[in-house]
């Protein structure tokens, strides 16, 4: 039994040590930096990305994207209009589990790509 | 003798119709309202996805099977899972059961985390599971098969499978991948009774991936993208004693799911035994439900711009 408590306070502490790492939007790989969106200048795609993000991201960062002016962010910011759409699909896959941020990779990579023309457009 | 017969069927299928009620109320209380659950349709296997922070997720998972040598039951857990932190989530499940001319019986709780131990996504990526479960013998459920279990622990009387108390362990290690829109995931079982020896070991595998990858651009509840279709595989590994496929239950089980509007998701899975000590068929429904930010509902709306 002792044992066994040990095996979960380590665990935890793993969690809790790990959790505390920094932000990584700006540790973006190059190769996935420069990924163009495949799916830019298509209007349907836009629509699409629309009904993802009500799905998935609209809960945090609200319908107008403009977030909770507290933990969740605004996604009509400078950092977004500047960031490469390779940038984008990016952090939503890799998420920031140690802010607050789901990793998203379980959605289907075109998915991802929808949501990032639909960012794009509400610029 | 018949007459008896007939009544236990009688109230063995009030008991089913009384189930499947239930799950029919479940899921047009939860149409009311509500957000989309990125979970897997799996029912024993974890993926990697974990319940986004904040949110509360109510799901019922049941089993409807028959053992040999006993009767027919329905065994229903129901979960409750809430995002703690995006790298962290806890679980609580309640169990019951119904089992053909016998009784339905509340069988026991258990409370669970995963912790998600890196933060990035990796080609593999683990997240450890650790369960204290506190339940009687009469537990049908199937949320893992562990040690030799096998069919005959489900065919006694609920009067007599209840008298056994279980206060066990159990710790997962779940590995999960997703590789062009499939998901790919197993998981080593190892599941301890607090008071005895020995430990006991299972898996389960399972991959999935969505019928459509694109979102179509429109409202629809019958699109492609809302389907999931995949299939797992589980059963158990023996124990420290005995470390063995043989003597133990093994399954394959095809999933499929479906994302209703809403927020509402379903899951079914026929499960078919592989051998002798397995159940022959088990079918399964789960009935899943997300609420948003339940944290909020507690907020004063005066501390939103502090």
């Amino acid at each position: 039994m002792r044992r066994f408590t040990a095996i979960i306070s380590i665990l935890f502490c793993a969690g809790f040590a790990v959790a505390a790492s920094s932000s990584r939007w700006e540790h973006i790989p190059p190769k996935d930096h420069a990924r163009p969106n495949p799916l830019a200048n298509q209007p349907e795609a836009v629509a699409a990305g629309k009904l993802v993000y009500g799905d998935h991201c609209l809960q945090c960062h609200k319908a107008d994207a403009m977030g909770d002016g507290r933990k969740r962010p605004a996604l009509r910011s400078e950092r977004v209009r500047t960031a490469s759409d390779g940038d984008i699909e990016w952090f939503l896959r890799q998420g920031d589990l140690g802010h607050g941020m789901p990793s998203w990779s379980s959605l289907p990579e075109a998915q991802r790509w929808q949501v990032v023309a639909y960012l794009r457009s509400i610029q | 003798m018949e007459v008896h017969a007939q009544n236990d069927c009688k109230s063995h299928r009030e008991r089913l119709t009384c189930l499947l009620a239930i799950l029919t109320a479940l899921t047009c209380l939860f149409s009311a309202a509500g957000a989309h659950a990125q979970d897997k349709p799996y029912f024993v296997t974890y993926s990697h996805d974990l319940e986004e922070p904040g949110n509360l997720e109510i799901e019922t998972k049941t089993d409807v099977a028959r053992p040999l040598g006993g009767n027919q039951y329905g065994a229903m857990a129901v979960e409750l899972e809430y995002g703690t932190r995006a790298w962290w989530t806890t679980e609580l499940y309640l169990d019951g059961q119904a089992t053909g001319g016998d009784s339905t019986i509340f069988t026991g709780w258990r409370l669970e985390n995963r912790i998600r131990p890196l933060m990035r996504d990796h080609a593999i990526n683990p997240v450890l599971y650790i369960e204290y479960e506190n339940t009687s013998g009469a537990d049908k459920t199937i949320l893992e098969f562990v040690g030799h279990d096998s069919q005959s622990d489900l065919a006694g009387p609920n009067s007599e499978l209840r008298k056994d108390h279980q206060h066990e362990a159990e710790l997962k290690l779940i590995l999960s991948s997703n590789v062009h829109d499939w998901n790919i995931s197993e998981n080593f079982i190892s599941e301890k009774d607090l008071g005895h020896a020995p430990w006991e070991f299972g898996y389960a595998i399972a991959a999935s991936r969505p019928l459509r990858s694109a979102e179509s651009g429109r409202e629809c509840t019958f699109c492609a993208q809302k389907f999931t279709g995949g299939v797992e595989a589980y059963g158990g590994l023996g124990n420290t004693w005995a470390l063995t496929t043989r003597d133990t239950s093994h399954y394959i089980a095809p999933v499929v799911g479906w994302q209703l509007p809403k927020g509402v998701r379903l899951s079914f899975s026929p499960g078919f035994g592989l051998t002798a000590a397995s159940l022959n068929r088990v079918y399964r429904i789960g009935v899943a439900f997300e609420f948003e930010q339940v944290g909020n509902w507690f907020h004063h709306p005066l501390e939103g711009g502090r």
